[in-house]
């Protein structure tokens, strides 16, 4: 399926612009705090700018605009923004445990270690 | 009238999009350990997938969405494998 540009009404153009510059935008803000962050646990939180707001403003825009110009609902981008939310907590919950895992085999003075809260594993990864 | 806005809006998206895939590059390259090039990896391919949803609004075709849900689903079973590698030693065990 191809659609034309010239076809979208200016009123939807404006619209999936904003959505493109804000997603775009908000990707970009992401990686400059992945770049710019000192230490691996507040790095981890940066890129979820780009997939959180980032991907959603994305798949609006692209929405949008593909409505738009062949005149019918075209919905299925919205599979990609609810992938992306739905996977991105569990992989970087994962990985903040496994990194935490190494810090602590490591003894690593920055990250409460094993044994001084061991019994409950969560509080010790909010705490780090 | 409306199809320069949106070339315009593309055009920033893709470019925003490319510097952030270069800042990931650079932060894989720099590390300093496993887990930060794992981040990066991760962050590095969902800039890969909107990079593929701006070039399709640019052409107008949907055969991009595809490829960027593609990439969406293998990236995930990427980085969890990768993280499970960090934290046992296997990835199947």
């Amino acid at each position: 399926m191809s659609v034309h540009l010239a076809d979208v009404p200016l009123w939807a153009a404006i619209l999936a612009a904003f959505f493109l510059v804000l997603g775009a935008g908000l990707a970009l803000l992401g990686t400059i705090g992945l770049v710019r962050l000192p230490t691996f646990y507040q790095r981890i939180h940066a890129p979820t700018l780009g997939t959180s707001w980032g991907a959603i403003g994305m798949v609006l825009a692209s929405m949008i605009i593909f409505t738009a110009a062949s005149g019918r609902l075209v919905l299925h981008e919205i599979l990609i923004g609810i992938f992306v939310t739905v996977t991105t907590p569990v992989t970087l919950m994962m990985l903040g445990r496994s990194a935490l895992y190494r810090d602590r085999s490591e003894r690593n003075p920055e990250v409460p270690q094993f044994g001084a809260s061991d019994a409950d594993d969560d509080t010790a990864q909010g705490a780090s | 009238m409306s199809e320069t806005i949106i070339l315009a809006a593309v055009w920033f998206a893709q470019i925003a999009l490319a510097m952030a895939m270069c800042l990931c590059t650079w932060r894989m390259i720099a590390g300093p350990r496993a887990q930060d090039r794992i981040l990066s990896l991760d962050a590095l391919y969902v800039c890969a997938m909107l990079q593929l949803l701006a070039f399709g609004i640019r052409t107008g075709r949907t055969i991009y969405f595809e490829a960027a849900l593609i990439i969406g689903m293998l990236g995930f079973v990427a980085t969890v494998s990768l993280a499970k590698f960090l934290m046992r030693g296997e990835v199947i065990e």
